[in-house]
């Protein structure tokens, strides 16, 4: 797979156990929820700890487009170019409660 | 009074004032001075001494038999608005009396939330500059709060999360010992002793001694080792650990032990058990608490409820009469922009 045409993904530090030890990955797909389905069939397990049984975002997973969350754009439908960048951050208001 | 003066009144301040004036030559006279200076601090009179209060709505929402109670430690009524602020100012207390904390050094931590408000709330009023390395995805909230106490903000990587923040803060630490406090929450005794000394004698003194379990979520681990540690002595009391089930969760401030840097505080042969929570179990024990009881708290309180509602229906089964005692750690409005509250 070309790193070119490609959506690169930003992988968070208690998920890089799926992908190797990878920060950054690639796949391919039109929108957002066409590349976490590559994503889920690409690096087995991971798809289950970012979407629920019913196959909808878990409230606690923040995906980012080129920085903005896609919650504040058009979600999963969210359609992506070649060279597009996806974060996924586990949503916290911060780090330490307790 | 004319708007030039009022202007004026309300001018921000710089830090340096308070604690941070100079009290005298001698090293010794000077600590106590600070120290005095501490105790009269109008903030610090307003930490510790939360209600705790007991759950009879949700007692009866879950069934429970007439022999098991719940109760709940309301920290989130502390004046930063939770139970970080009894954290906060046992570490300044203790860097001031050992030396460490001298006048014009900065405060610095690693924090993604509650001990940074607590920091920085008591920074302001007690004139200590404080600096606090965030992960770049903590809220806007928290960001906003942190700021309008006049703490200065770094930001760390968001995809390393709290450990990434850690990561920095000792790299900064270390690159300028002169200039630094290192707080270190997550390594320092002064945490333990926080609730050794206040959380668990109020809950000792609150419950009459009669408690049978204490459920506390593991962040820097501080609360459960040091009110923990405390009731263990006075008691038989079975304490539970609070943790995510999973190393990608959205519980708040609770790290998952087996994968996360583990705080150099915690020892792990304190805790009678350690509960893995769901975030969703932890959130719809959050709303429910808000819906059934009217407490409106947060995330991890949510883990704590969601643990004690595991520990009931065992109990229940057996027979077993229970007290249960939970740390309600923070509020809800922490969390309004989240996915805690949104709509089911």
């Amino acid at each position: 797979m070309s790193t070119d045409d490609g959506i690169h993904v930003l992988i968070p530090t208690p998920l890089r156990g799926f992908t190797g030890g990878e920060a950054r990955v690639d796949v391919h797909g039109g929108t957002v929820g066409e590349a976490l389905e590559a994503l889920a069939v690409k690096f087995p397990g991971l798809g289950e700890r970012l979407h629920d049984e019913d196959g909808q975002l878990r409230r606690f997973v923040n995906v980012f487009v080129n920085g903005q969350n896609v919650r504040d754009i058009a979600g999963t439908a969210t359609e992506l170019s070649p060279g597009d960048e996806i974060g996924i951050i586990p949503a916290m208001a911060g780090g330490d409660a307790s | 009074m004319k708007n030039s003066e009022l202007s004026t009144q309300f001018a921000l301040p710089r830090t340096g004032i308070g604690i941070d004036a100079d009290f005298g030559d001698s090293a010794v006279e000077a600590s106590a001075a600070r120290m005095r200076a501490v105790e009269e601090s109008a903030v610090v009179q307003s930490i510790g001494e939360t209600p705790l209060v007991r759950l009879r709505r949700l007692e009866a929402h879950w069934r429970l038999p007439d022999s098991i109670e719940l109760y709940l430690k309301l920290e989130w009524v502390n004046p930063g608005g939770s139970i970080k602020d009894r954290t906060a100012l046992s570490i300044i207390r203790a860097g001031i009396t050992d030396g460490s904390l001298t006048p014009g050094r900065t405060l610095i931590d690693a924090t993604s939330g509650n001990t940074g408000i607590a920091y920085a709330m008591l920074g302001a009023a007690l004139g200590i500059p404080v600096t606090l390395v965030v992960p770049e995805s903590a809220s806007d909230e928290r960001k906003r709060t942190l700021t309008a106490y006049g703490a200065e903000v770094i930001f760390s990587d968001p995809y390393e999360g709290s450990d990434g923040a850690i990561r920095l803060v000792r790299e900064i630490a270390a690159a300028g010992t002169d200039r630094f406090f290192y707080a270190d929450q997550y390594n320092n005794p002064a945490n333990i002793l926080a609730h050794t000394r206040t959380t668990g004698p109020e809950i000792w003194r609150q419950t009459e001694g009669k408690l049978t379990h204490f459920v506390a979520a593991l962040g820097t681990t501080g609360t459960l080792m040091g009110a923990g540690s405390f009731l263990k002595t006075r008691g038989h009391v079975t304490l539970v650990g609070v943790q995510p089930a999973e190393a990608f969760h959205g519980i708040e401030g609770l790290k998952h032990l087996p994968t996360a840097i583990v705080p150099g505080i915690f020892n792990p042969a304190l805790p009678d058990r350690i509960v893995g929570i769901d975030t969703e179990n932890a959130f719809a024990a959050a709303r429910a608490l808000a819906r059934v009881e009217g407490f409106f708290a947060g995330s991890s309180t949510g883990a704590n409820l969601a643990a004690a509602a595991g520990l009931v229906v065992e109990l229940a089964r057996q027979g077993e009469p229970a007290r249960i005692v939970m740390i309600g750690c923070d509020a809800g409005s922490r969390y309004l922009t989240t996915g805690l509250w949104d709509a089911n």
